[in-house]
Protein backbone atom coordinates (compact mmCIF):
# COMPACT_ATOMS: atom_id res chain seq x y z
CA UNK A 1 0.00 0.00 0.00
CA UNK A 2 1.49 3.49 -1.11
CA UNK A 3 0.91 6.22 1.17
CA UNK A 4 -2.55 7.93 0.11
CA UNK A 5 -2.24 12.19 -0.16
CA UNK A 6 -5.65 12.59 0.79
CA UNK A 7 -4.75 11.21 3.92
CA UNK A 8 -1.79 13.02 4.35
CA UNK A 9 -3.42 15.90 3.49
CA UNK A 10 -6.20 15.50 6.63
CA UNK A 11 -3.72 14.59 9.25
CA UNK A 12 -5.28 12.97 12.49
CA UNK A 13 -4.85 15.21 15.84
CA UNK A 14 -4.74 13.33 18.94
CA UNK A 15 -4.70 15.69 21.85
CA UNK A 16 -3.10 13.99 24.59
CA UNK A 17 -1.67 17.10 26.70
CA UNK A 18 -2.40 16.44 30.23
CA UNK A 19 -2.47 12.53 29.88
CA UNK A 20 0.21 10.92 31.65
CA UNK A 21 1.99 7.53 30.47
CA UNK A 22 0.94 5.25 29.02
CA UNK A 23 -1.85 7.23 27.64
CA UNK A 24 -0.56 9.19 25.29
CA UNK A 25 1.09 5.79 23.55
CA UNK A 26 -2.72 4.34 23.62
CA UNK A 27 -4.30 7.34 22.31
CA UNK A 28 -2.29 7.18 19.25
CA UNK A 29 -2.49 3.45 18.74
CA UNK A 30 -6.31 3.73 19.48
CA UNK A 31 -6.37 6.18 16.30
CA UNK A 32 -3.67 4.28 14.26
CA UNK A 33 -5.74 1.23 14.54
CA UNK A 34 -8.14 1.60 11.85
CA UNK A 35 -6.37 4.05 9.56
CA UNK A 36 -4.89 3.20 6.30
CA UNK A 37 -0.97 3.59 5.45
CA UNK A 38 0.34 6.53 4.77
CA UNK A 39 -1.94 8.21 7.16
CA UNK A 40 -0.36 11.22 9.17
CA UNK A 41 -1.12 11.26 12.83
CA UNK A 42 -0.02 14.32 15.08
CA UNK A 43 -0.13 13.59 18.61
CA UNK A 44 0.16 16.35 20.90
CA UNK A 45 1.77 15.18 24.49
CA UNK A 46 2.87 17.15 28.16
CA UNK A 47 3.96 13.77 29.65
CA UNK A 48 7.98 13.57 29.82
CA UNK A 49 7.80 10.12 28.80
CA UNK A 50 6.10 10.46 25.29
CA UNK A 51 9.54 11.81 24.51
CA UNK A 52 10.82 8.25 24.45
CA UNK A 53 7.46 5.98 24.40
CA UNK A 54 6.05 7.83 21.10
CA UNK A 55 9.42 6.84 19.23
CA UNK A 56 9.76 3.55 20.90
CA UNK A 57 6.12 2.58 19.87
CA UNK A 58 6.82 3.63 16.22
CA UNK A 59 9.82 1.43 16.40
CA UNK A 60 8.01 -1.48 17.36
CA UNK A 61 5.21 -1.08 15.49
CA UNK A 62 7.13 -0.13 12.44
CA UNK A 63 5.37 3.05 11.56
CA UNK A 64 7.79 6.16 10.67
CA UNK A 65 8.25 8.84 13.33
CA UNK A 66 8.35 11.72 10.74
CA UNK A 67 9.14 14.67 13.12
CA UNK A 68 9.61 15.56 16.76
CA UNK A 69 9.11 19.76 17.70
CA UNK A 70 9.22 21.27 21.46
CA UNK A 71 6.59 23.64 21.39
CA UNK A 72 8.04 26.38 23.51
CA UNK A 73 5.84 29.03 22.64
CA UNK A 74 2.95 28.71 24.28
CA UNK A 75 1.66 29.14 28.02
CA UNK A 76 2.10 25.28 28.51
CA UNK A 77 4.99 23.56 26.69
CA UNK A 78 3.85 20.37 24.60
CA UNK A 79 5.69 18.28 22.48
CA UNK A 80 4.32 17.44 19.13
CA UNK A 81 4.68 14.41 16.87
CA UNK A 82 3.88 13.78 13.03
CA UNK A 83 3.91 9.95 12.95
CA UNK A 84 2.90 8.16 9.33
CA UNK A 85 1.63 4.81 9.22
CA UNK A 86 3.26 2.23 7.34
CA UNK A 87 1.32 -0.89 5.99
CA UNK A 88 -0.28 -2.57 9.20
CA UNK A 89 2.16 -6.15 9.55
CA UNK A 90 0.79 -8.94 7.14
CA UNK A 91 -1.26 -11.15 9.36
CA UNK A 92 0.02 -14.22 10.64
CA UNK A 93 -0.94 -17.01 8.63
CA UNK A 94 -3.31 -19.76 9.50
CA UNK A 95 -3.13 -18.66 12.92
CA UNK A 96 -5.87 -17.27 13.34
CA UNK A 97 -4.56 -14.67 15.59
CA UNK A 98 -4.97 -11.49 13.34
CA UNK A 99 -3.10 -8.98 16.11
CA UNK A 100 -0.20 -11.54 16.65
CA UNK A 101 3.16 -9.90 16.71
CA UNK A 102 6.95 -10.80 17.61
CA UNK A 103 8.07 -9.35 20.93
CA UNK A 104 11.59 -7.70 20.41
CA UNK A 105 14.79 -7.81 22.17
CA UNK A 106 16.77 -5.27 22.68
CA UNK B 1 21.26 -8.10 54.53
CA UNK B 2 22.77 -11.95 55.41
CA UNK B 3 21.62 -13.22 58.32
CA UNK B 4 25.58 -13.54 59.32
CA UNK B 5 25.80 -10.44 58.55
CA UNK B 6 23.13 -9.38 60.89
CA UNK B 7 24.03 -11.18 63.80
CA UNK B 8 27.29 -9.42 63.13
CA UNK B 9 25.55 -6.32 63.64
CA UNK B 10 23.68 -7.30 66.70
CA UNK B 11 27.14 -8.77 68.19
CA UNK B 12 29.07 -5.27 67.35
CA UNK B 13 27.19 -2.99 68.46
CA UNK B 14 27.73 -4.44 71.89
CA UNK B 15 31.36 -5.05 71.00
CA UNK B 16 32.33 -2.21 68.87
CA UNK B 17 30.52 0.82 70.15
CA UNK B 18 32.94 2.90 71.64
CA UNK B 19 34.93 6.32 69.76
CA UNK B 20 37.45 4.35 67.91
CA UNK B 21 39.57 7.63 68.56
CA UNK B 22 39.57 6.63 72.49
CA UNK B 23 42.76 5.17 74.42
CA UNK B 24 40.79 3.40 77.10
CA UNK B 25 39.96 -0.20 76.60
CA UNK B 26 36.55 -0.20 74.89
CA UNK B 27 37.93 2.73 72.07
CA UNK B 28 41.02 0.80 71.25
CA UNK B 29 38.75 -2.55 70.95
CA UNK B 30 36.90 -0.38 68.49
CA UNK B 31 39.57 0.82 66.86
CA UNK B 32 40.89 -2.85 66.66
CA UNK B 33 37.59 -4.13 65.00
CA UNK B 34 37.43 -1.15 62.34
CA UNK B 35 40.78 -2.33 60.81
CA UNK B 36 40.12 -6.15 60.64
CA UNK B 37 36.73 -4.43 58.72
CA UNK B 38 39.11 -2.39 56.89
CA UNK B 39 41.62 -5.50 56.23
CA UNK B 40 38.41 -7.95 54.34
CA UNK B 41 37.68 -5.16 52.38
CA UNK B 42 40.77 -4.35 51.58
CA UNK B 43 41.65 -7.75 50.76
CA UNK B 44 38.71 -8.64 48.94
CA UNK B 45 38.84 -5.80 46.68
CA UNK B 46 42.59 -6.01 45.96
CA UNK B 47 44.23 -2.95 47.54
CA UNK B 48 45.68 -1.88 50.73
CA UNK B 49 43.90 -1.23 53.90
CA UNK B 50 44.89 2.43 54.12
CA UNK B 51 43.81 2.81 50.54
CA UNK B 52 40.10 1.91 51.83
CA UNK B 53 37.70 4.62 53.48
CA UNK B 54 34.55 3.65 54.96
CA UNK B 55 31.65 6.55 54.01
CA UNK B 56 27.91 6.33 55.05
CA UNK B 57 26.38 4.70 51.30
CA UNK B 58 27.69 4.20 48.16
CA UNK B 59 26.18 7.21 46.59
CA UNK B 60 28.44 8.79 49.35
CA UNK B 61 31.06 7.49 48.58
CA UNK B 62 30.60 8.39 44.97
CA UNK B 63 30.42 12.06 45.19
CA UNK B 64 33.22 11.96 47.94
CA UNK B 65 35.45 10.01 44.97
CA UNK B 66 34.31 12.79 42.11
CA UNK B 67 34.50 15.42 45.15
CA UNK B 68 38.57 14.89 45.63
CA UNK B 69 39.64 14.03 42.01
CA UNK B 70 38.40 17.68 40.87
CA UNK B 71 39.56 19.23 43.83
CA UNK B 72 43.13 17.66 43.18
CA UNK B 73 43.29 18.37 39.41
CA UNK B 74 41.95 22.50 39.91
CA UNK B 75 44.63 23.69 38.50
CA UNK B 76 44.17 21.44 35.12
CA UNK B 77 40.54 21.97 34.20
CA UNK B 78 36.91 21.26 35.75
CA UNK B 79 35.58 19.66 32.89
CA UNK B 80 33.91 16.12 33.40
CA UNK B 81 32.77 13.30 31.52
CA UNK B 82 30.45 10.20 32.32
CA UNK B 83 28.53 7.94 30.74
CA UNK B 84 24.77 8.89 30.64
CA UNK B 85 23.40 6.26 32.37
CA UNK B 86 25.92 6.37 35.28
CA UNK B 87 24.08 7.24 38.85
CA UNK B 88 22.09 10.44 39.37
CA UNK B 89 24.90 10.99 42.20
CA UNK B 90 26.92 11.33 39.21
CA UNK B 91 24.71 13.25 36.86
CA UNK B 92 23.28 15.53 39.28
CA UNK B 93 26.75 16.82 40.85
CA UNK B 94 28.15 17.41 37.04
CA UNK B 95 25.40 19.47 35.90
CA UNK B 96 25.10 21.44 39.08
CA UNK B 97 28.99 22.15 38.59
CA UNK B 98 28.28 22.98 35.23
CA UNK B 99 25.18 25.23 35.55
CA UNK B 100 26.99 26.97 38.20
CA UNK B 101 29.59 28.00 36.26
CA UNK B 102 27.30 28.72 33.80
CA UNK B 103 29.30 26.31 31.11
CA UNK B 104 27.38 23.63 29.77
CA UNK B 105 30.36 22.26 28.48
CA UNK B 106 31.97 21.61 32.04
CA UNK B 107 30.04 18.05 31.87
CA UNK B 108 29.23 15.92 29.35
CA UNK B 109 27.04 13.04 29.12
CA UNK B 110 28.13 10.35 26.87
CA UNK B 111 25.49 8.68 25.35
CA UNK B 112 24.83 4.86 25.04
CA UNK B 113 24.06 2.52 22.71
CA UNK B 114 20.52 0.32 22.60
CA UNK B 115 21.81 -1.81 24.84
CA UNK B 116 23.06 0.37 27.32
CA UNK B 117 26.45 0.42 26.83
CA UNK B 118 28.66 3.76 26.42
CA UNK B 119 29.96 4.34 22.86
CA UNK B 120 33.75 4.11 23.48
CA UNK B 121 34.56 6.11 20.29
CA UNK B 122 32.08 8.98 21.74
CA UNK B 123 33.36 8.46 25.04
CA UNK B 124 37.15 8.34 23.34
CA UNK B 125 36.53 11.74 21.82
CA UNK B 126 34.85 13.56 24.96
CA UNK B 127 37.71 12.52 27.66
CA UNK B 128 39.95 14.14 24.74
CA UNK B 129 38.83 17.47 25.14
CA UNK B 130 41.04 20.14 26.76
CA UNK B 131 40.10 20.83 30.05
CA UNK B 132 39.13 17.35 30.71
CA UNK B 133 40.05 15.64 34.39
CA UNK B 134 37.93 13.01 34.76
CA UNK B 135 35.13 10.62 33.24
CA UNK B 136 32.81 8.87 35.15
CA UNK B 137 31.98 4.86 34.42
CA UNK B 138 30.66 2.29 36.00
CA UNK B 139 31.38 -1.65 36.25
CA UNK B 140 27.49 -2.67 35.18
CA UNK B 141 24.42 -0.85 35.22
CA UNK B 142 21.94 -1.95 38.12
CA UNK B 143 18.82 -0.98 36.23
CA UNK B 144 19.42 -3.04 33.14
CA UNK B 145 22.52 -4.82 33.93
CA UNK B 146 24.48 -4.03 31.12
CA UNK B 147 28.43 -4.35 32.03
CA UNK B 148 30.74 -1.38 30.68
CA UNK B 149 33.91 -1.53 28.90
CA UNK B 150 36.21 -0.42 31.70
CA UNK B 151 39.37 -1.74 30.18
CA UNK B 152 38.89 0.28 27.48
CA UNK B 153 37.59 2.97 29.35
CA UNK B 154 40.65 3.42 31.38
CA UNK B 155 42.81 2.80 28.44
CA UNK B 156 41.55 6.52 26.97
CA UNK B 157 41.95 8.35 29.80
CA UNK B 158 45.60 7.39 30.69
CA UNK B 159 46.25 7.99 27.08
CA UNK B 160 44.75 12.11 27.65
CA UNK B 161 46.10 11.79 32.02
CA UNK B 162 42.95 11.98 33.55
CA UNK B 163 41.09 9.95 36.41
CA UNK B 164 38.53 7.20 35.54
CA UNK B 165 35.70 7.43 38.61
CA UNK B 166 34.22 3.62 38.80
CA UNK B 167 31.32 2.82 40.48
CA UNK B 168 31.11 -0.50 41.74
CA UNK B 169 28.16 -0.10 43.23
CA UNK B 170 25.60 -2.63 40.95
CA UNK B 171 28.41 -5.34 40.87
CA UNK B 172 30.15 -6.07 43.99
CA UNK B 173 29.18 -9.24 44.96
CA UNK B 174 27.51 -10.35 42.20
CA UNK B 175 31.03 -10.20 39.58
CA UNK B 176 34.72 -10.55 39.66
CA UNK B 177 36.02 -6.89 41.50
CA UNK B 178 37.23 -4.61 39.41
CA UNK B 179 40.57 -3.88 38.35
CA UNK B 180 40.78 -0.74 36.16
CA UNK B 181 39.62 2.31 38.03
CA UNK B 182 41.47 5.60 39.57
CA UNK B 183 38.95 5.72 41.95
CA UNK B 184 36.16 3.26 43.06
CA UNK B 185 33.00 3.64 45.14
CA UNK B 186 31.32 0.20 46.28
CA UNK B 187 27.90 -0.24 48.77
CA UNK B 188 27.95 -2.88 51.40
CA UNK B 189 24.33 -3.82 50.65
CA UNK B 190 25.40 -5.35 47.18
CA UNK B 191 27.44 -7.85 48.77
CA UNK B 192 24.46 -8.76 51.64
CA UNK B 193 25.79 -6.04 53.88
CA UNK B 194 23.84 -3.73 56.09
CA UNK B 195 22.55 -0.46 54.65
CA UNK B 196 24.79 2.80 55.82
CA UNK B 197 28.05 1.75 54.65
CA UNK B 198 30.06 2.78 51.67
CA UNK B 199 33.26 2.10 50.64
CA UNK B 200 35.50 4.52 49.02
CA UNK B 201 39.02 2.98 46.91
CA UNK B 202 42.02 6.14 46.42
CA UNK B 203 44.92 3.76 45.57
CA UNK B 204 48.26 5.88 46.32
CA UNK B 205 48.81 6.39 42.53
CA UNK B 206 45.58 8.58 42.39
CA UNK B 207 45.29 11.95 42.57
CA UNK B 208 42.78 12.72 44.81
CA UNK B 209 42.47 15.47 47.80
CA UNK B 210 39.55 16.41 50.26
CA UNK B 211 38.29 19.26 49.39
CA UNK B 212 38.01 20.75 53.13
CA UNK B 213 39.91 21.22 56.06
CA UNK B 214 42.34 18.26 57.23
CA UNK B 215 40.24 15.29 58.87
CA UNK B 216 41.50 12.75 61.03
CA UNK B 217 39.08 9.87 60.17
CA UNK B 218 39.41 7.46 57.49
CA UNK B 219 42.62 8.41 56.65
CA UNK B 220 41.65 12.16 55.34
CA UNK B 221 38.88 10.94 53.01
CA UNK B 222 36.06 12.15 55.08
CA UNK B 223 34.75 14.46 58.17
CA UNK B 224 31.89 11.43 58.79
CA UNK B 225 32.74 9.06 61.52
CA UNK B 226 32.14 5.72 60.29
CA UNK B 227 29.73 3.02 62.50
CA UNK B 228 32.01 0.49 63.49
CA UNK B 229 29.52 -2.10 63.27
CA UNK B 230 28.36 -1.52 60.09
CA UNK B 231 31.77 -2.12 58.89
CA UNK B 232 31.67 -5.30 60.87
CA UNK B 233 28.60 -6.59 59.22
CA UNK B 234 29.97 -5.34 56.08
CA UNK B 235 33.07 -7.27 55.92
CA UNK B 236 31.34 -10.62 57.44
CA UNK B 237 28.92 -10.38 54.66
CA UNK B 238 32.07 -9.84 52.10
CA UNK B 239 32.96 -12.93 53.63
CA UNK B 240 30.39 -14.81 53.00
CA UNK B 241 29.72 -13.69 49.43
CA UNK B 242 32.94 -13.92 48.14
CA UNK B 243 33.55 -17.87 48.84
CA UNK B 244 30.06 -18.75 47.09
CA UNK B 245 29.88 -15.48 45.01
CA UNK B 246 31.08 -17.81 41.41
CA UNK B 247 28.24 -20.68 41.93
CA UNK B 248 25.61 -17.75 43.40
CA UNK B 249 26.11 -16.00 40.15
CA UNK B 250 26.08 -18.94 37.76
CA UNK B 251 22.44 -19.89 39.63
CA UNK B 252 21.13 -16.37 39.30
CA UNK B 253 22.19 -16.59 35.68
CA UNK B 254 20.57 -19.95 35.37
CA UNK B 255 17.10 -18.15 36.70
CA UNK B 256 17.07 -14.61 34.70
CA UNK B 257 17.71 -17.05 31.70
CA UNK B 258 14.03 -18.19 32.97
CA UNK B 259 12.90 -15.15 33.98
CA UNK B 260 13.71 -13.81 30.00
CA UNK B 261 12.74 -16.58 28.43
CA UNK B 262 8.86 -16.25 30.39
CA UNK B 263 9.02 -12.39 29.64
CA UNK B 264 10.01 -12.72 26.09
CA UNK B 265 6.68 -14.67 25.76
CA UNK B 266 4.17 -11.45 27.25
CA UNK B 267 2.29 -9.94 24.12
CA UNK B 268 4.47 -6.25 23.23
CA UNK B 269 7.57 -6.35 25.13
CA UNK B 270 10.84 -5.14 24.90
CA UNK B 271 13.04 -6.87 27.63
CA UNK B 272 16.68 -4.59 27.89
CA UNK B 273 19.50 -4.36 28.49
CA UNK B 274 22.90 -6.94 27.15
CA UNK B 275 21.03 -10.31 27.30
CA UNK B 276 25.10 -11.85 27.37
CA UNK B 277 27.40 -9.31 28.41
CA UNK B 278 25.55 -8.34 32.15
CA UNK B 279 25.24 -8.90 35.91
CA UNK B 280 23.60 -12.62 36.55
CA UNK B 281 21.21 -11.23 38.75
CA UNK B 282 19.26 -8.40 36.68
CA UNK B 283 16.02 -8.67 33.98
CA UNK B 284 14.18 -5.71 32.88
CA UNK B 285 11.82 -5.50 30.24
CA UNK B 286 8.94 -3.14 29.04
CA UNK B 287 5.22 -3.95 28.59
CA UNK B 288 3.42 -1.71 25.81
CA UNK B 289 0.36 -0.22 27.00
CA UNK B 290 1.09 -1.40 30.58
CA UNK B 291 0.96 1.75 33.39
CA UNK B 292 3.91 0.33 35.23
CA UNK B 293 2.31 1.63 38.52
CA UNK B 294 -0.29 -0.69 38.28
CA UNK B 295 1.45 -3.49 37.54
CA UNK B 296 4.19 -3.16 40.23
CA UNK B 297 0.78 -3.12 42.76
CA UNK B 298 -0.53 -6.08 41.05
CA UNK B 299 2.52 -7.85 41.49
CA UNK B 300 3.03 -6.76 45.30
CA UNK B 301 -0.76 -7.99 45.81
CA UNK B 302 0.30 -11.07 44.69
CA UNK B 303 3.22 -11.37 47.34
CA UNK B 304 6.14 -10.08 44.65
CA UNK B 305 8.37 -6.71 44.98
CA UNK B 306 9.51 -5.73 41.49
CA UNK B 307 11.19 -2.11 40.87
CA UNK B 308 10.68 0.03 38.30
CA UNK B 309 12.20 2.69 35.55
CA UNK B 310 8.92 4.07 34.39
CA UNK B 311 7.53 7.66 34.86
CA UNK B 312 4.80 7.08 37.03
CA UNK B 313 6.30 4.90 39.95
CA UNK B 314 9.21 8.03 40.59
CA UNK B 315 8.43 11.13 42.46
CA UNK B 316 9.37 13.26 40.21
CA UNK B 317 7.08 11.23 37.40
CA UNK B 318 10.25 11.21 34.84
CA UNK B 319 10.94 8.20 33.39
CA UNK B 320 14.19 6.01 34.15
CA UNK B 321 17.08 7.97 32.76
CA UNK B 322 18.59 4.51 32.08
CA UNK B 323 15.77 3.33 29.94
CA UNK B 324 15.46 7.03 28.05
CA UNK B 325 19.00 7.10 26.75
CA UNK B 326 18.92 3.73 25.81
CA UNK B 327 15.50 5.18 23.69
CA UNK B 328 13.54 2.00 24.52
CA UNK B 329 9.91 2.51 25.95
CA UNK B 330 9.97 3.54 29.44
CA UNK B 331 6.45 2.48 30.69
CA UNK B 332 5.20 -0.59 31.82
CA UNK B 333 8.71 -0.86 33.46
CA UNK B 334 9.65 -4.00 35.29
CA UNK B 335 12.66 -5.00 36.84
CA UNK B 336 13.47 -7.90 38.51
CA UNK B 337 16.79 -7.71 40.74
CA UNK B 338 17.18 -11.33 42.63
CA UNK B 339 18.67 -11.29 46.36
CA UNK B 340 21.89 -13.37 47.41
CA UNK B 341 20.24 -17.06 48.60
CA UNK B 342 20.57 -17.08 51.70
CA UNK B 343 18.33 -14.12 52.26
CA UNK B 344 15.71 -15.73 50.13
CA UNK B 345 16.46 -19.74 50.34
CA UNK B 346 12.81 -20.38 48.49
CA UNK B 347 13.45 -18.20 45.58
CA UNK B 348 13.10 -21.11 42.66
CA UNK B 349 10.36 -21.60 43.99
CA UNK B 350 9.15 -18.04 44.09
CA UNK B 351 10.50 -17.25 40.55
CA UNK B 352 8.36 -20.16 39.27
CA UNK B 353 5.55 -19.02 40.78
CA UNK B 354 6.22 -15.46 39.14
CA UNK B 355 6.71 -16.97 36.11
CA UNK B 356 3.49 -18.67 35.95
CA UNK B 357 1.11 -15.23 37.52
CA UNK B 358 2.90 -12.74 35.54
CA UNK B 359 0.95 -12.98 31.98
CA UNK B 360 -2.42 -12.88 34.05
CA UNK B 361 -1.13 -9.74 36.12
CA UNK B 362 -0.21 -8.20 32.74
CA UNK B 363 -3.62 -9.06 31.22
CA UNK B 364 -4.90 -8.00 34.70
CA UNK B 365 -3.61 -4.38 33.89
CA UNK B 366 -3.99 -4.35 30.33
CA UNK B 367 -7.78 -5.09 30.74
CA UNK B 368 -8.19 -2.10 33.30
CA UNK B 369 -6.97 0.37 30.56
CA UNK B 370 -9.00 -1.48 27.48
CA UNK B 371 -6.04 -2.09 25.51
CA UNK B 372 -6.83 -5.63 24.39
CA UNK B 373 -6.88 -5.11 20.65
CA UNK B 374 -4.54 -2.49 19.92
Amino acid sequence: MSPSPSAAANPIEVDARELRCPLPVIRLAEAARDAPAGTQIVVLATDPAARHDIPAWCRMRDHELHEVTDVTDATHPYLRFVVVLRAQRAKAGGSGNARQRPSREM
Amino acid sequence: MLPTARATLLAALDEGWADPRRLYSEGRRARALLDQAREVIAHGLGVRPAEVSFLPSGPAALRTGLAGLRYAARRHGARMVASAVEHSAILTTGRFHAAAAQDPGLFEEVRVDPLGRVDLSALETAVAAGGTILAAVQTANGEIGTRQPLERAHAACRTHGIALLVDAMASLGRDPVPEHFDVLAGDARSWGGPGGLGVLVVPERTRWRRPGPVSELEDGRTDVEPVVAFALAAAEAWRQTEATRERQSAFSASIVARLRSAARNLPDVEVVGDPDDALPHVLTFSLLYVDGEALVVELDRRGFAVGSGSACTSSTLEPSHVLAAMGVLTHGNVRVTLPLDPVAPTLEDDVSRFIAELPEAVATVRAQLGVSDL
